[in-house]
């Protein structure tokens, strides 16, 4: 039987499990949404209130259940709009298909009403982009885009299509099985790479495990813990990779990085081997790369070989699937005589908690003080007992929950790592809380962040989505306030926000529960008032210390071992 | 330090368009560029020149195999391979003189005069890039009229072939 091509995008979508889609309708995407309506039991559309919004919550979708999110939008602005999103997705490797209108075929490259080239404008910054030019192309243009978006390291992959498209007709095919001769990601590591990996483990006297988020999308938490507790070395995480291995494992040494802590940092300096897994030696993880730690053998395994020796040279390379090459790791390891040297692994771990007496995680919460925001954080998680569902939004609320929330599962921990958007927050959320509709979904977020993408507020009341907002408001753009506090001589150059909204009264006009918590003996009531209202979003805006800096930190261009403390 | 990249990629609209923006995201100009299809009209094979840091360039064509439309990579520079362009010149020969000074130069060239007005002499000539060059240089004394090269294209010697 013939179908129009809007008919065609819903039954590939439907062949693609897809259940959940965000969007925001308009004039390219009219027919699309028609054939959409028709089916509204069969997919569920999610209406935001801007297209940045969709994109986002697609993302918290895709990253808390790892499969591919899904966003649909219409041409121009709507697309444009979108962009975000998808540069966001890109850094953070999250598997989205992006669906965007384009004005009709013979418009287009006229300058016609609500026409941009989003193919254009996206591709550096998707994994691929595609124009459909032939209805009879639809089905397997977007067999093709789920595909590439969620297989070898994934990431955002946008499909245009034009209006023309949607009406014209064709038999619909669906391909169950897709080959392309230019893509084809390596899965398995080269074995003789992985016994050099485990020779070297055996020798290292200092090793660490650094992981990133390889880790989490691989879907190889568990593998990654049974070779640490196997090999019995210390493991920091990169910010991406949180939750991975348990953080309150005595291996666990916390994140590393700029706003890590001083035992991950200091044994990164020190270690003679470094085991990077699905992490990419991002500027923020190794500080000066000339300084980036000096005595260590460097193995990393990652998927995409353009991650190897981008920033750091490394010893010994395994291009593979995270999870196959810890499985075949572990393998190898196992099938030795010998183990990792458990005298010089003695001496290694009374370094490490040497440096971790050095507590650099520590604040006080007086009890008449303003309340600090890390208190805020080691409340909610002691209230959730870890188990949560944290979106972030970016700055140092960001960095607060990284480092006061302890994730003992993947998938938990929902921010924006690479591209470091504000506003991705609340959305990202919302996404979350579709995937789980049971589960305790927190938006912690700043009075800087929570405004880039406030008007979805309505779209959690549309669909009821419980969500706990955690305001830390501290009435500046805290992480610019803190580098012109350290870097510009306390200029605070447009980082105040003198006038704020009633952030009460705002959550309340949008139909939902707003809290304003100023007293720190007030924190952990509200909080649980808040977490015990299951079917309500809280608004909670904490009045935070104003001039509260996310320490310990390694300063732009310096070593691991330059840390400030408190 | 010069690169001379080869690139087999799909015959599809928006391939070039990755292949560029790589290089001038990072700010590196590409020096020439020529691209057609290949036995397998499907394919078409790109050569690149450009000139920049190892460790970048590297980093560039492994980006280059990242891209879905990139069949295969191969940074020629890395193999023993000969390169050659085509080029036309178009010189003004109003005297006679230049006329016989022109067709000797292009002589001495290997070049093909292709096209013959009584204003204007057209030279077609193959070569490698530096060859080219010189006999533009040679032509200085002449009024040139137009230069058109094509860029270079290359291919590995022996064994070493770049195929899907």
């Amino acid at each position: 039987m013939e179908l129009t091509g809007a008919e065609i995008f819903v039954e590939c979508l439907k062949e693609e499990g897809v259940e959940t889609i965000f969007g925001y309708p308009g004039g390219a995407v009219l027919f699309i949404y028609d054939a959409l309506y028709k089916q509204q039991d069969k997919i569920n559309h999610i209406l935001v209130r801007h297209e940045q919004g969709a994109v986002h919550a697609a993302e918290g979708y895709a990253k808390a259940t790892n499969k591919p999110g899904v966003a649909l939008v219409t041409s121009g602005p709507g697309a444009t709009n979108a962009v975000t999103g998808i540069a966001d997705a890109y850094m953070d490797s999250v598997p989205l298909v992006v669906f965007t209108g384009q004005v009709p075929r013979a418009l287009i490259g006229n300058d016609a009403f609500q026409e941009v080239d989003i193919v254009g404008i996206t591709r550096p910054c998707v994994k691929h982009n595609f124009l459909v030019t032939d209805v009879r192309e639809l089905a397997t243009t977007i067999k093709k885009a789920f595909y590439i978006a969620s297989t070898g390291r994934p990431g955002p992959v946008l499909v245009d299509i034009p209006k023309d498209i949607t009406v014209a007709r064709c038999e619909f095919h669906y391909p169950k099985e897709i080959t392309m001769r230019s893509y084809n990601p390596t899965y398995k590591g080269n074995k003789r790479q992985v016994r050099r990996a485990v020779d070297l483990m055996l020798e290292a006297k200092r090793p660490v495990l650094y992981t990133g988020g390889g880790v989490v999308l691989s879907g190889a938490a568990h593998e990654l813990t049974e070779m640490t507790r196997e090999l019995g070395f210390p493991i920091t995480e990169t910010l991406m990779g949180l939750g991975a291995y348990p953080s309150m494992d005595k291996q666990f040494i916390g994140m590393l990085g700029m706003h890590g802590t001083y035992e991950a940092n200091h044994a990164m300096h020190k270690a003679d081997l470094v085991i990077a897994i699905g992490a990419r030696f991002d500027d923020r993880v190794t500080g000066n790369v000339d300084k980036f730690c000096p005595d260590a053998r460097i193995i990393h395994i990652d998927i995409d070989p353009a991650s190897i020796s981008k920033n750091v040279h490394v010893d010994v390379p395994i291009v593979g699937d995270v999870k196959h090459v810890i499985i075949d790791l572990l393998e190898e390891l196992r099938s030795r005589t010998e183990r990792p040297d458990p005298a010089a692994l003695a001496v290694w771990w009374n370094q490490i908690n040497e440096w971790r007496k050095v507590n650099c995680m520590k604040y006080t919460q007086e009890p008449e003080g303003p309340i600090r925001a890390q208190y805020v954080i080691d409340k909610l998680w002691e209230l959730t007992g870890g188990e949560a569902y944290v979106a972030s939004d970016v700055g140092q609320h960001q960095m607060w929950a990284a480092q006061f929330y302890k994730f003992n599962k993947p998938n938990r921990w929902i921010n924006s790592g690479g591209l470091g958007t504000m506003g991705f927050g609340l959305p990202a959320a919302m996404g979350v809380q579709l995937a789980y509709p049971d589960e305790t979904v927190a938006c912690i977020t700043g009075d800087g962040s929570i405004q880039m993408c406030i008007q979805e507020l309505a779209t959690c009341l549309q669909y009821r989505l419980p969500i706990k907002v955690i305001t830390l408001n501290n009435g500046y753009l805290g992480m610019v306030r803190q580098w012109q506090e350290f870097f510009y001589q306390k200029r605070y150059a447009m980082s105040t926000m003198d006038t704020q909204p009633d952030f009460v009264k705002l959550a309340e006009a949008y139909g939902h529960v707003g809290m304003r918590i100023e007293n720190p003996a007030d924190v952990e009531g509200a909080l649980k008032e808040a977490l015990a209202m299951k079917d309500r979003l809280v608004f909670m805006d904490f009045v935070t210390a104003q001039e509260g800096n996310v320490y310990p930190m390694v300063p732009a261009g310096a070593g691991h071992n330059e840390m400030i403390l408190v | 330090m010069r690169h001379v990249i080869s690139i087999l990629m799909e015959n599809e609209a928006g391939a070039l368009s990755r292949v560029a923006g790589l290089f001038s995201a990072r700010g590196y100009n590409i020096e020439s560029l020529t691209v057609a299809p290949t036995d397998d009209a499907t394919l078409s094979r790109l050569t690149l020149v450009t000139r920049g840091s190892d460790e970048i360039v590297e980093q560039i064509v492994k980006q280059l195999n990242k891209l879905i439309d990139v069949v295969k990579v191969m940074d020629l520079s890395q193999y023993s391979h000969i390169e050659r362009e085509m080029m036309f010149v178009k010189v003004g020969v109003e005297k006679n003189s230049a006329c016989e000074a022109v067709k000797r130069l292009s002589d001495i060239f290997r070049g093909n005069i292709i096209d013959v007005t009584d204003k204007t002499y057209t030279i077609e000539l193959t070569g490698d890039s530096s060859k080219l060059d010189a006999f533009v240089n040679a032509l200085k004394e002449f009024r040139i009229l137009e230069v058109v090269r094509s860029g270079s294209m290359g291919i590995a010697r022996g064994e070493a072939a770049l195929r899907a």
